[in-house]
């Protein structure tokens, strides 16, 4: 049995989901866009699964979201639907409700934060309500694990029984009324040939939604009656198609919400996230705040937490990699096998698995200030900034995050509403220069630019920014042109944020890096190693070796980079292991310039020059991101040509904006 | 009057919503419908988007989006 979880954002869905569900969650993604659902088993009822639908406020074919919703329902037929309502805010909920009972299928509505409603002494009539909307009704709190058992109870039973809605038609005598039973006739036979009730296929025929146009295969009279019967409608309600509708279900929803709603004017918690933001959306604290509180989460991931878990997990993988060393050796295994666990397997995973703790740390710290509502917040006080770019203040963190480090902040896109935003988001990261390039800054500025360390790196950072705003502005004219989806963002209630909901984020994000630092990152660690210590003829070379096929392929991709002045093959050869993570193009120049990295600054005067520098520079921060933010994209993008595509063209923008950088360096120095 | 030229902490009643497309869909969703009561709350930090509160809920908005939603402002008690 397959049960479907619908509603708005911040009714508490997922706090809910998370209450029916075990642990055993399956993320997948819709096929062809990377929208993603969540399957999972209902906890007490075997054979059953819970599938958790995006957070929506209507089921119109031209919003993403609404979309997926609407086919999933029509194409793969769940056995009930339970729709999630915010009994706190019912109004706009039950819009959705009304949409939904169309569909005429099994449907529990859940009137979640009851307990919210109550102590602001309200209350509704559970089964006034339920009488009017034509389904069972039962009031729960998700987040307090109140009336759950009985929802899930009522659901499989109604499943069972293949109880279907007892009424669809909501309207009033009127224009619109006689406007949707005319369309419903016309619809019936078609509607009936593609598995849809007729009252569904006439409301979305009167709204024109073009793909249940397609569908029905209507004649070119039966369209010419829909259409007059839509105008004059029109006419007569002095209404257009689409704001008659929308009308019709406000106007019965007013009318049950009178009947079956008492509700307080302005609630405590209304009154305490107006008191929040006073301070928090203040015109001249609201910036201030941001930065104090983005700088504080960035402090204890990047310093205080995720650094030293970071470092113990590093100790631990030392400690383990030394122990089968030893135990290696004294087995007396072939030095080669010897070297791929070492050199390959235990040092690649190894420090790409130490970014873990970084993940799981951010993730926390984003759950919370994502379930808190603040995030919300942030889109709103950020909006004007990203606009100008054709995105909207919702991508603002993802992107700030991407100076910490590429991959949490590519797996941050996931909460942007709109599919257009998300891919451009992601797309954006990478050109915000990412923790892990700072050694190379470093070393470079140490060697051409002693005492102007600081200005170099701001520098850098500002350069990869101004990049990705040209990047973002080509973006939004050709790829993403085209409408950009509408900021037009609800500001929910502050909340606290469930322990729960927070730990699933954190697990979730951690586990799908985990898996994929043992997959992709895994094979990616072992190519490389393979093609450090083998040379052409597959014969062992030691790691600093001019004769390795990573060295010949260096040397082979040297004169690429002769108009951006720096042929040298180690440098080439260092770029590539950049691959791996950005710090090993430090630690590989170490080892082929037969270095330590104190004396690599000095070594470094001898293949580069300022000039050079600063092109080498500017590629290293513009190139392609390393291997664990690759996979991050690729999972994101759903696509392996889009990913290599992101890569190549990654690379391409890095080479040019190195040569003219070179070039304009040519003319100053 | 439109919704964008609307001070702020005053109220007022939807005439018409215009604009386009998803636009519009959105916002006839979200219950901006004429006849409806809407306040403006705020606006951001940098002037723009605003917030206005309906229906019992809060949501935010961009200025020029606003400029498409017609109010008739509520004469003060």
């Amino acid at each position: 049995m397959v049960i479907a979880l619908v509603g708005n954002q911040n009714s508490g869905k997922t706090t809910l989901f998370n209450q029916l569900t075990g642990s055993n969650q399956h993320v997948g993604n819709f096929p062809g866009i990377t929208v993603e659902h969540i399957v999972s088993d209902i906890r007490g009822y075997k054979n059953s699964k819970l599938v958790d639908l995006p957070g929506i406020y209507s089921i119109r074919s031209n919003s993403g979201e609404g979309m997926v919703t609407r086919n999933y329902i029509i194409d793969e037929k769940p056995d009930a639907i339970i729709n999630i309502v915010d009994a706190t805010n019912i109004e706009r909920n039950l819009y959705l409700t009304l949409q939904l009972i169309e569909l005429g299928k099994p449907m529990v509505l859940a009137l979640n934060m009851m307990d919210e409603l109550q102590g602001n002494h309200g209350s509704v009539d559970i089964n006034l309500l339920s009488e009017r909307l034509g389904i069972p009704v039962v009031p729960i709190s998700a987040a307090k694990n109140d009336g759950v058992d009985e929802l899930i109870q009522l659901v499989i039973e109604t499943a069972n029984k293949k109880q279907k809605p007892r009424r669809i038609d909501f309207c009033s005598a009127g224009p619109v009324h006689r406007c949707i039973h005319t369309v419903s006739h016309v619809v019936e036979d078609h509607a009936e040939n593609i598995g849809v009730p007729s009252r569904f296929a006439a409301t979305r025929v009167i709204e024109a939604d073009e793909d249940i146009i397609k569908a029905l295969r209507l004649s070119d009279n039966e369209l010419e009656l829909i259409e007059h019967a839509v105008v004059e409608m029109e006419t007569e309600s002095v209404l257009d198609r689409n704001a008659a509708l929308a009308d019709m279900r406000y106007r019965f929803i007013e009318a049950v919400c009178m009947e079956t709603v008492v509700k307080s004017s302005e609630s405590k918690e209304q009154q305490r996230s107006i008191n929040i933001d006073r301070v928090l959306t203040n015109k001249y604290l609201a910036i201030p705040t941001f930065i104090a509180i983005m700088g504080f989460v960035f402090w204890m991931t990047f310093d205080v937490i995720g650094q030293r878990l970071s470092d113990w997990l590093a100790m631990g993988i030392d400690w383990i990699t030394l122990s089968v060393d030893t135990a290696l050796t004294a087995y007396g295994l072939n030095p080669t096998v010897h070297s791929l666990v070492i050199d390959g397997v235990f040092a690649g995973v190894g420090s790409i698995l130490s970014f873990l703790p970084i993940i799981i740390v951010l993730f926390f710290f984003l759950a919370i200030l994502e379930d808190t509502g603040y995030m919300s917040r942030v889109a709103f006080v950020m909006d004007k900034l990203l606009r100008k770019i054709g995105l909207s203040g919702r991508s603002f963190v993802p992107m700030l995050i991407g100076f910490g480090c590429s991959v949490p902040a590519i797996m941050a896109t996931r909460t942007l509403p709109s599919e257009r935003d998300r891919k451009m988001t992601l797309l954006l990261i990478p050109f915000m220069s990412c923790s892990a390039k700072i050694p190379i800054y470093a070393v470079l500025t140490a060697a051409f630019f002693p005492n102007k360390g600081g200005i170099v790196m701001t520098l850098l950072y500002l350069g990869g920014i101004s990049v990705g705003i040209i990047a973002a502005k080509i973006l939004s004219k050709t790829v993403f042109s085209g409408n950009p989806v509408p900021f037009v963002m609800e500001l929910p209630n502050y909340r606290m944020p469930s322990a729960k909901s927070v730990l699933m984020l954190m697990w979730e994000k951690a586990w799908d890096f985990i898996q994929r630092a043992f997959t992709i990152i895994f094979v990616a660690t072992v190519i490389l190693w393979f093609l450090q210590h083998f040379d052409v003829k597959f014969n062992v070379v030691p790691s600093d070796s001019t004769t390795s096929i990573l060295s010949i392929l260096g040397m082979w991709m040297a004169p690429v980079f002769a108009p951006l002045g720096f042929a040298d093959w180690r440098l080439c050869t260092s770029l590539v292991t950049g691959l791996m993570s950005k710090e090993a193009v430090i630690s590989t120049l170490g080892v082929l310039m037969n270095v330590g990295t104190d004396a690599l600054s000095t070594a470094l005067q001898g293949i580069l020059t300022t000039r050079s520098a600063i092109s080498f520079l500017v590629f290293a921060l513009l190139y392609t991101p390393c291997v664990a933010a690759i996979s991050t994209i690729k999972k994101e993008l759903d696509s392996t040509v889009k990913t290599v595509g992101v890569v190549v063209g990654q690379c391409c923008v890095a080479w040019l904006t190195a040569y003219i950088v070179y070039v304009l360096a040519g003319m100053i120095i | 009057m439109t919704l964008d030229k609307l001070p702020i902490g005053k109220s007022a009643v939807i005439i018409a919503v215009g604009g386009e497309g998803n636009l519009r869909c959105q916002l006839l969703d979200m219950g901006l419908i004429p006849h409806t009561e809407v306040t403006v709350r705020k606006a951001a930090p940098l002037g723009d988007p605003i917030e206005i509160s309906l229906r019992g809920y809060t949501m935010t908005l961009r200025k020029d989006d606003a400029s498409k939603i017609e109010v008739r402002p509520k004469e003060e008690v």
